[in-house]
């Protein structure tokens, strides 16, 4: 988390906040469940998954900037085409990028590239937070959403790689193949439903560890 | 003109269960798992659904083919695509509305849902992407809908019986779609193989 640059201690803890609740209480995939569709999609090799979370938490930042800059100047009634036309034109740049310095990754998810168009999660966030406040925590907002999104990408291509293919990016690691089913289309579903279960788990234990010390 | 109709038909068979959407494609999952709770509501999804699915393909085949190629703007294809979809979503929940109030009243709550899909937006992108013909075009948006259509109204039968079930208390609620989902994808792949285009 590099991008973390503060200078006003007050304001560090907003900042460090606006983060960590987009990667861990918010966590698009794991917790709101939406945008699920790439989760799936480009996840059976970790290069994909990665690439693919980099290119969100890009838009989303980059979204949010661009809504907040100018919230002042959008008319409420007309806000979700002005929202859709930012977005859209966001995906465009990281469409043409990808297309360009990508190819390789580009032909296998390329559509799905262009479909971040269609995330709910990007659009909820420009709405609910970046069209009501500043550029800077707006920003942290989106690179913490975007993070979160990262994250579970990962989790997800690292378990799909490693049980399916026994390589972690491109890299044999074990020889055998243990388990063909994760890089098959059903092994997305079943390896989001275990990790989303055991998210769910942990959630149960620690909440119920923190009650239990009141 | 029979080889043609086999080549449609086959596109068709080929949108619907060999690159299934939902199950082989992965899209349109947030409207998947949010509506398949009910039959009722996956039935009144899946008209809606395939129906702008059809309408929204031919629109934006004509808009692509006579205005964005002759004028050179196809690297804008993302932008006017999504354009054109929200546009219609709009203007047919507005007609619906003062034409016919009862089908409003019972489909008008699935159009609002739908502009936010990943799945009315795929189709045309891919028409682009494949340079399919107009008839062709329309062929695979009706085969993208009765797959939809298909996997929804199978997952809300699953789910309706699930509701009942002795689920692990993690695996409540999303979980368990997500594995449940996982097992029909596998029962689709049997499909793979059937129709080589």
């Amino acid at each position: 988390m590099s991008e973390e640059v503060i200078k006003l201690p007050q304001e560090k803890i907003r900042y460090r906040d606006l983060i960590i609740n987009g990667i861990v209480s918010e966590n698009t995939i794991f917790k709101l469940a939406i945008s699920l569709c790439p989760a799936i999609a480009v996840t059976n090799s970790l290069r994909n998954g990665f690439l693919m979370g980099i290119a969100v938490l890009f838009v989303q930042t980059m979204v949010n900037i661009t809504v907040a800059a100018f919230r002042r100047f959008i008319h409420p009634r007309i806000r979700l085409p002005i929202f859709m036309l930012i977005i859209s034109g966001w995906v465009s740049v990281t469409d043409m990028t990808m297309a360009a310095f990508a190819r390789e990754a580009y032909k296998q998810m390329g559509l799905y590239i262009q479909l971040i168009v269609a995330f709910a999660s990007i659009l909820a966030r420009a709405e609910m937070f970046a069209s009501k406040n500043k550029i800077a925590p707006s920003m942290f907002d989106g690179i913490g959403m975007g993070l979160g999104f990262l994250f579970a990408l990962t989790v997800i291509s690292f378990f799909r790689e490693l049980l399916g293919r026994g390589s972690l990016w491109g890299l044999q690691i074990v020889n055998t193949k243990p388990l063909l089913i994760m890089i098959l289309p059903a092994g997305g579903f079943l390896a989001v439903g275990i990790l989303m279960a055991f998210f769910n788990w942990i959630d149960a234990r620690y909440l119920k560890r923190a009650s239990s010390h009141h | 003109m029979e080889k043609e109709f086999t080549k449609l038909f086959e596109l068709f068979i080929a949108a619907s269960l060999i690159n299934n959407f939902v199950f082989t494609r992965f899209l349109g999952l947030c409207i998947f798992f949010g509506v398949s709770k009910k039959m009722e509501t996956a039935v009144g999804m899946s008209i809606t659904f395939t129906s702008v699915m059809v309408i929204s393909a031919a629109l934006s085949w004509l808009i692509y083919n006579y205005v964005m190629i002759p004028l050179d703007i196809t690297f804008l294809k993302i932008v006017i695509f999504i354009g054109v979809v929200a546009a219609f979503v709009q203007a047919s929940d507005t007609i619906m509305r003062k034409v016919s109030p009862g089908l409003y009243y019972k489909l008008g709550i699935y159009l609002a849902l739908i502009s936010t899909n990943c799945i009315i937006l795929a189709v045309p992108l891919i028409n682009a992407g494949e340079k399919y013909t107009f008839i062709e075009s329309l062929a695979f948006g009706i085969g993208s809908g009765v797959g939809f259509s298909l996997a929804l109204v199978i997952m809300a039968s699953i789910r309706e019986k699930l509701e009942l079930a002795d689920v692990p208390a993690p695996f409540k609620g999303l979980p368990i779609a997500f594995v449940t989902t996982g097992l029909i994808a596998l029962a689709f792949t049997g499909f793979s193989g059937l129709i080589t285009l």
